[in-house]
């Protein structure tokens, strides 16, 4: 293996924002989308543009659909070599790519492959990267609000004529230590690029633009590779033969805990009801998926998924930090459980203390009800 | 052939944690542990150890106190243990962190036909980054998120689990798996094995033993040197006071839909 050679403490001539775009199997991840949007928020605070890097085999058509949610340009590298997602492959374009560009910010989701790809570039890029996070910021004015209204932190402790002193111009990477206990503000002031994986479900998707996917810029830059660099074969890629549950994209999500325990299957049908009645998906704590009762792709939490619906339905879960680490930030919870001293209540905007088994069959009854009402005026009206 | 295992002790996240008037961790009041995926890495060297032979080494970076880990492990099975372990190397961030534990691994030495193993992620800060940056400084290749590992002559098949499915993915060694919990339960050590492992070699390895290897470099370790560093750190705020709806009967429901309605959620 050839040295790479980078030289990256002269921040100044670093320019860009960049999104690695994942895709299986030719179709892009929501995540991608997701990043593409908040990338844009960057550059725009950079005042820099924001591209995209889509390496596969034939995936340029894709190119559009990153322009439309705010990309500027999009390098394409394509070779049957890319075929399948390898490490060797996509670390080696993306870092070549980085040591030709000299991008300013490069975005990976975090997902099991941007996790697997991100580290591995940041060290031979020697540069640093921040886990998983949940939100970022250049703009010192906007992070300084992002600290007034979700930390406990009073003027001082915010210090805002420091930030504007010390990181005026870094990327200011926000995610969850300790199980969601602390939250931490990284940046990465002595190396370029500063890089990150975005935690899937946090950022919010921009609105697509038709014009902006019609004027994406392609670009096919030059690159090297050959089968010699890729040491791992890819033997097979197999699909969960079940649909995934789709927590992320759901409105409303009914997720129940080990309070169903007593009768598992009574207790999985009424969630479920639940969430038929509201046209919402059935979630979990750790608890139900490490006891088999649900698989795990129904997990909300910090090892689970990171959902904000509209509505989330507790029942009987206790709301351990790591599971509120995954929920805490929907728009409305209700809790029901047992135990009125049980730490969900602390977050929940509506709180039953009493028996999910007893409570679940009225909600369900009433929300029917409430639907059916509301599904009659609405045609009188029509 | 050898397998060398990469494991950390960590706080407890999952009981009680409690932070400092500072906003930092209170460390002393939480009980530590081995990281879970690094015991089920620790439990697959042992398990490719009984079945091909060769010699199982975890390695760690930390204080003094983590001496007691590696016992627990030894117990478990483990032939030898390296302690890293220096005041230089505190606050490291994971670049730094995967600097030194490769330039510790590079000491050790790795052959032909060795495996690297590590946990997927620690719980302290669920990065998941050292492991795959320990393989890019070693030059080896590298399968994360391995959830079943099988072994024929130099080439080592991984079931590496993706969030919809799996890949199967093969390599030759040298290469480096991080592990996933769910590969297998780790055993619990046997009388044997905890009346055996004081007589198990421990060695410590300081700045001064590593300064000299070709992969430390000396201004990107500890807390100084890390390209990463913390700007700033908080607590969430709780949220707003929620209500507690009385009764838990069919009049509390009605409530419930009433204030759901009323504020368009239903
Ligand atoms: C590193 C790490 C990561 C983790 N990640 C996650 C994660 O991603 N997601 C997650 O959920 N957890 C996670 N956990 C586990 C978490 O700490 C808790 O153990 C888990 O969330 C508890 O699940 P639970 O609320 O269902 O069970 P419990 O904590 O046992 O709570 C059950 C609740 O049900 C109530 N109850 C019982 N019967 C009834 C009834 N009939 N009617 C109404 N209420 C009833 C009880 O009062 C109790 O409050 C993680 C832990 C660790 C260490
Ligand atoms: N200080 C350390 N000493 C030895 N191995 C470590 C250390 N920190 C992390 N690792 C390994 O790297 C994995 C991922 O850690 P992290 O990137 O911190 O989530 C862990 O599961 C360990 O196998």
């Amino acid at each position: 293996m050839s040295e790479f050679i980078f030289e990256n403490t002269n921040t100044a001539d670093f320019h860009g924002v960049w999104v690695y775009c994942e895709q299986r199997k030719g179709a892009l991840m929501s995540t991608d989308l997701e990043l593409i949007s908040e990338g844009r928020k960057l550059a725009d605070e950079l005042h820099t543009e924001l591209c995209g890097v889509l390496l596969g085999d034939g995936v340029a058509s894709l190119a559009s659909e990153l322009g439309g949610y705010g990309a500027d340009k999009v390098y394409v590298c394509e070779s049957p070599l890319l075929h399948d997602y390898t490490t060797d492959a996509h670390a080696k374009l993306v870092c070549d790519l980085v040591a030709q560009y000299k991008p300013e910010v490069v975005l990976f989701g975090a997902t099991n492959i941007g996790r697997d790809l991100a580290p591995r570039c940041a060290a031979r890029l020697h540069t640093g990267l921040c886990a998983d996070c949940t939100h970022l910021d250049v703009d010192v004015d906007t992070y300084v609000d992002f600290l007034r209204t979700n930390s406990t932190l009073d003027d001082k402790g915010i210090g805002a004529e420091t930030l504007h002193k010390k990181f005026e111009t870094d990327l200011k990477m926000t995610r969850p230590a300790f199980g969601g206990h602390l939250m931490a503000t990284i940046v990465c002031p002595r190396f370029r690029p500063a890089m990150a994986t975005v935690r899937p479900g946090v950022m919010t998707r921009a609105p697509f633009d038709e014009a902006k996917a019609a004027a994406v810029e392609v670009v096919r830059p030059a690159f090297a590779l050959s089968e010699a660099d890729i040491r791992t074969e890819v033997v097979e890629v197999v699909k969960a033969a079940k649909e995934m549950v789709d927590l992320l994209g759901a409105d409303v999500i009914v997720s129940v805990g080990r309070g169903i325990g007593s009768d598992v299957e009574r207790g999985i049908a009424l969630g479920q009801e639940l969430a038929d009645v509201l046209g919402g998906v059935l979630g979990g704590s750790r608890v139900a998926i490490d006891s088999g009762w649900l698989s795990a792709d129904h997990q909300v939490g910090q090892t689970g998924k990171t959902v904000h619906p509209k509505l989330y339905i507790a029942l009987g879960i206790s709301g351990a930090i790591q599971h509120k680490a995954g929920m805490q930030d929907s728009d409305c919870i209700i809790a029901v459980n047992k135990n009125p001293a049980a730490p969900i209540f602390e977050i929940a905007d509506y709180g039953i203390t009493g028996d999910l088994f007893k409570v679940a069959p009225m909600m369900i009854e009433q929300f029917r009800a409430h639907k059916d009402a509301k599904a009659s005026t609405a045609r009188t009206f029509s | 052939m050898k397998i060398i295992v990469c494991v950390k002790q960590v706080p407890d996240t999952s009981g009680k944690v409690s932070v400092k008037e500072d906003g930092t961790l209170d460390r002393a009041s939480m009980p530590v542990i081995t990281n879970h995926d690094d015991k089920s890495a620790a439990e697959a060297a042992l398990r490719l150890k009984e079945k091909y032979g060769c010699r199982v080494i975890a390695v760690t970076m930390g204080p003094a106190a983590a001496e007691s880990m590696l016992r627990d492990l030894l117990a478990m099975g483990v032939d030898e243990a390296y302690l890293v372990s220096d005041r230089a190397f505190g606050g490291s961030d994971t670049f730094a962190t995967s600097q030194i534990v490769a330039a510790a691994v590079h000491r050790i030495g790795i052959e032909p036909g060795d495996i690297v193993l590590c946990g997927r992620q620690a719980i302290d800060g669920d990065t998941a980054q050292v492991g795959p940056q320990i393989a890019e400084k070693l030059h080896l290749p590298q399968i994360t998120y391995a959830g079943a590992i099988d072994m024929d002559g130099d080439t080592v098949t991984v079931r590496r689990m993706l969030e919809d499915g799996y890949m199967t993915i093969r390599a030759k060694t040298p290469c480096l798996i991080t592990c996933i919990k769910e590969l297998n339960p780790p055993r619990y050590p046997s009388v044997m094995g905890i009346m055996d492992c004081m007589q198990k070699p421990i060695t410590v390895l300081t700045y001064e033993d590593l300064k000299d290897e070709p992969l430390i470099e000396a201004d990107t370790i500890g807390l100084k040197g890390s390209p990463t560093n913390i700007a700033k750190s908080f607590t969430p705020p709780l949220k707003g006071e929620g209500v507690m709806l009385e009764g838990a009967d069919k009049n509390t429901v009605a409530d419930l839909v009433a204030r759901l309605g009323a504020k368009h959620i239903l």
